[in-house]
């Protein structure tokens, strides 16, 4: 890996994505061989947000790597609660660690953050901007159920405000995938992505309706519609229903659609969809910490 | 009606720069990115609107007294991409060149995205990739198409 930082999905060509994914399968398959790798090792937690998944599954994998956290823990508890910049805050926790992992509730956080530290710092979500280790369990997933080659995936849901979207979409052109973009019109993609993809040449299409598409899908990614985006309640009821998908909307998919959501869901996959062999979601977050602990491994130097 | 003569409908300058071929009505606008707001003493005078053969009608800026960077040329590029400016030393013309786009423009404007953190008090400034048709802010991606005076930053 090239990168001292990973900010965004836009930075990571192919070549870095698929070097990630296999020594993240290598871990999976072997996770004692890693168990050491990494025992001196401090990884800064700031998370100005709330996370479950990301949170865990990055501390979780620095431990199975032999090294441990060191966790800024909530804003209320913190020096930023009496007004301490950003700017400051990852400057003083650098000099305490080896790594810096980063969730910020505004976009351009992370790059801002890596402008001011040496160690390595990685994005793990940066407002409705960018996530891009999602992105690389996502991608991480997919080979697993889909693989690169001739894919067809759906994107459904929130695609305005969804960082974890954004960096999919950006990875995807990586592997000239077909992309479907599913969406109320007050959700559709941001200016800055549809820009990026018409920029690499991708495939893109818009529906409103995922009827459209559904059948032609190898992969349907389905994200949280957000109530608390919509200025009127009303408008959020309006679209909130037709992006819901339970087993039966999957009838008129293929028999091997991958279904796949980075969680957390709330009512837009029905709980009947888990029984089916669609259902990868679960997998899909469980594979955060091989794919993790590879990104670290590789960042620290375990490439070497 | 030569440039020389339509340059003569305000006074001529001694020292200072004359920015030519400013499209018609954006004079206040290359005003504003100059930071120029009548309260520094500088004496400026602003012609609008005047028959050009290249752009129809075009502003013309002349600042006494002050020579401008490179830097601020290079920001005036963005809503002004025609213009020329003309160094003025001893009533004479002593450099004559165009504005030419920069690649990236530092704390000039503000990001319009209101959860960008170059919004923050952060100790960071605004920066802008300049691309053909707008510019894109390099922290939070957010592209800017029209009206870029509005989004200037005030000094």
């Amino acid at each position: 890996m090239r990168h001292d930082h990973i900010i965004s999905a836009k930075q990571l060509s192919r070549g870095d994505i698929e070097t990630v994914l296999d020594h993240a399968a290598d871990i999976a398959a072997d996770p004692g061989a890693f168990a050491d790798r990494h025992s001196d090792t401090l990884l800064g937690m700031l998370f100005f947000e709330p996370s479950t998944r990301t949170k865990m599954s990055f501390t979780t994998a620095m431990k199975r790597l032999g090294g441990d956290i060191v966790d800024m823990g909530s804003v209320e508890s913190s020096s930023v609660k009496k007004g301490e910049s950003l700017a400051d805050t990852v400057r003083v926790v650098e000099g305490y660690t080896d790594a810096l992992v980063l969730r910020h509730p505004m976009e351009g956080s992370a790059k801002m953050a890596s402008e001011f530290v040496d160690v390595p710092l990685v994005n793990a979500g940066d407002g409705a901007g960018q996530h891009p280790t999602q992105t690389l369990l996502d991608l991480y997933t997919i080979r697993e159920n889909a693989g690169f080659d001739d894919l067809t995936i759906g994107i459904m849901g929130d695609l305005k405000y969804g960082r974890t979207v954004h960096s999919l979409a950006h990875a995807l052109t990586t592997v000239d995938a077909r992309q479907h973009f599913i969406s109320p019109e007050s959700l559709q993609l941001p200016r800055s992505v549809r820009y990026d993809l018409h920029e690499a040449g991708a495939e893109v299409r818009e529906h409103t309706d995922l009827d459209e598409i559904l059948p032609d899908l190898d992969v349907l990614y389905v994200t949280r519609i957000q109530a608390e985006r919509f200025p009127d309640e009303s408008e959020y009821r309006e679209v909130a229903g037709q992006y819901q998908i339970d087993a039966d909307t999957l009838a008129a998919a293929k028999d091997d659609l991958t279904v796949m959501h980075p969680l957390p869901r709330v009512d837009e996959i029905a709980h009947d969809v888990d029984e089916t062999t669609h259902a990868q979601y679960f997998q899909q977050a469980h594979n955060g910490v091989p794919v993790r602990m590879a990104l670290l491994d590789l960042m620290l130097g375990g490439d070497k | 009606m030569s440039d020389n003569d339509q340059q003569l409908r305000v006074s001529k300058i001694r020292n200072g720069t004359v920015i030519d071929h400013i499209a018609g009505g954006q004079a206040l606008n290359v005003l504003a990115i100059l930071g120029i707001d009548g309260t520094s003493g500088d004496s400026v005078s602003v012609a609008m609107n005047m028959p050009s053969d290249r752009l129809g009608h075009k502003d013309v800026v002349k600042v006494e007294g002050r020579e401008l960077s490179q830097d601020e040329v290079d920001v005036l590029s963005l809503i002004a991409s025609a213009a020329t400016i003309n160094i003025i030393r001893d009533y004479d013309v002593v450099e004559k060149r165009r504005v030419e786009r920069p690649s990236v423009v530092e704390g000039v404007l503000e990001c319009p995205n209101h959860n960008c953190i170059t919004t923050e008090d952060e100790p960071v400034d605004s920066r802008f990739a300049v691309g053909d048709d707008g510019v894109r802010c390099e922290y939070c991606d957010t592209i800017i198409r029209d009206d870029l005076p509005a989004h200037i930053l005030a000094e």
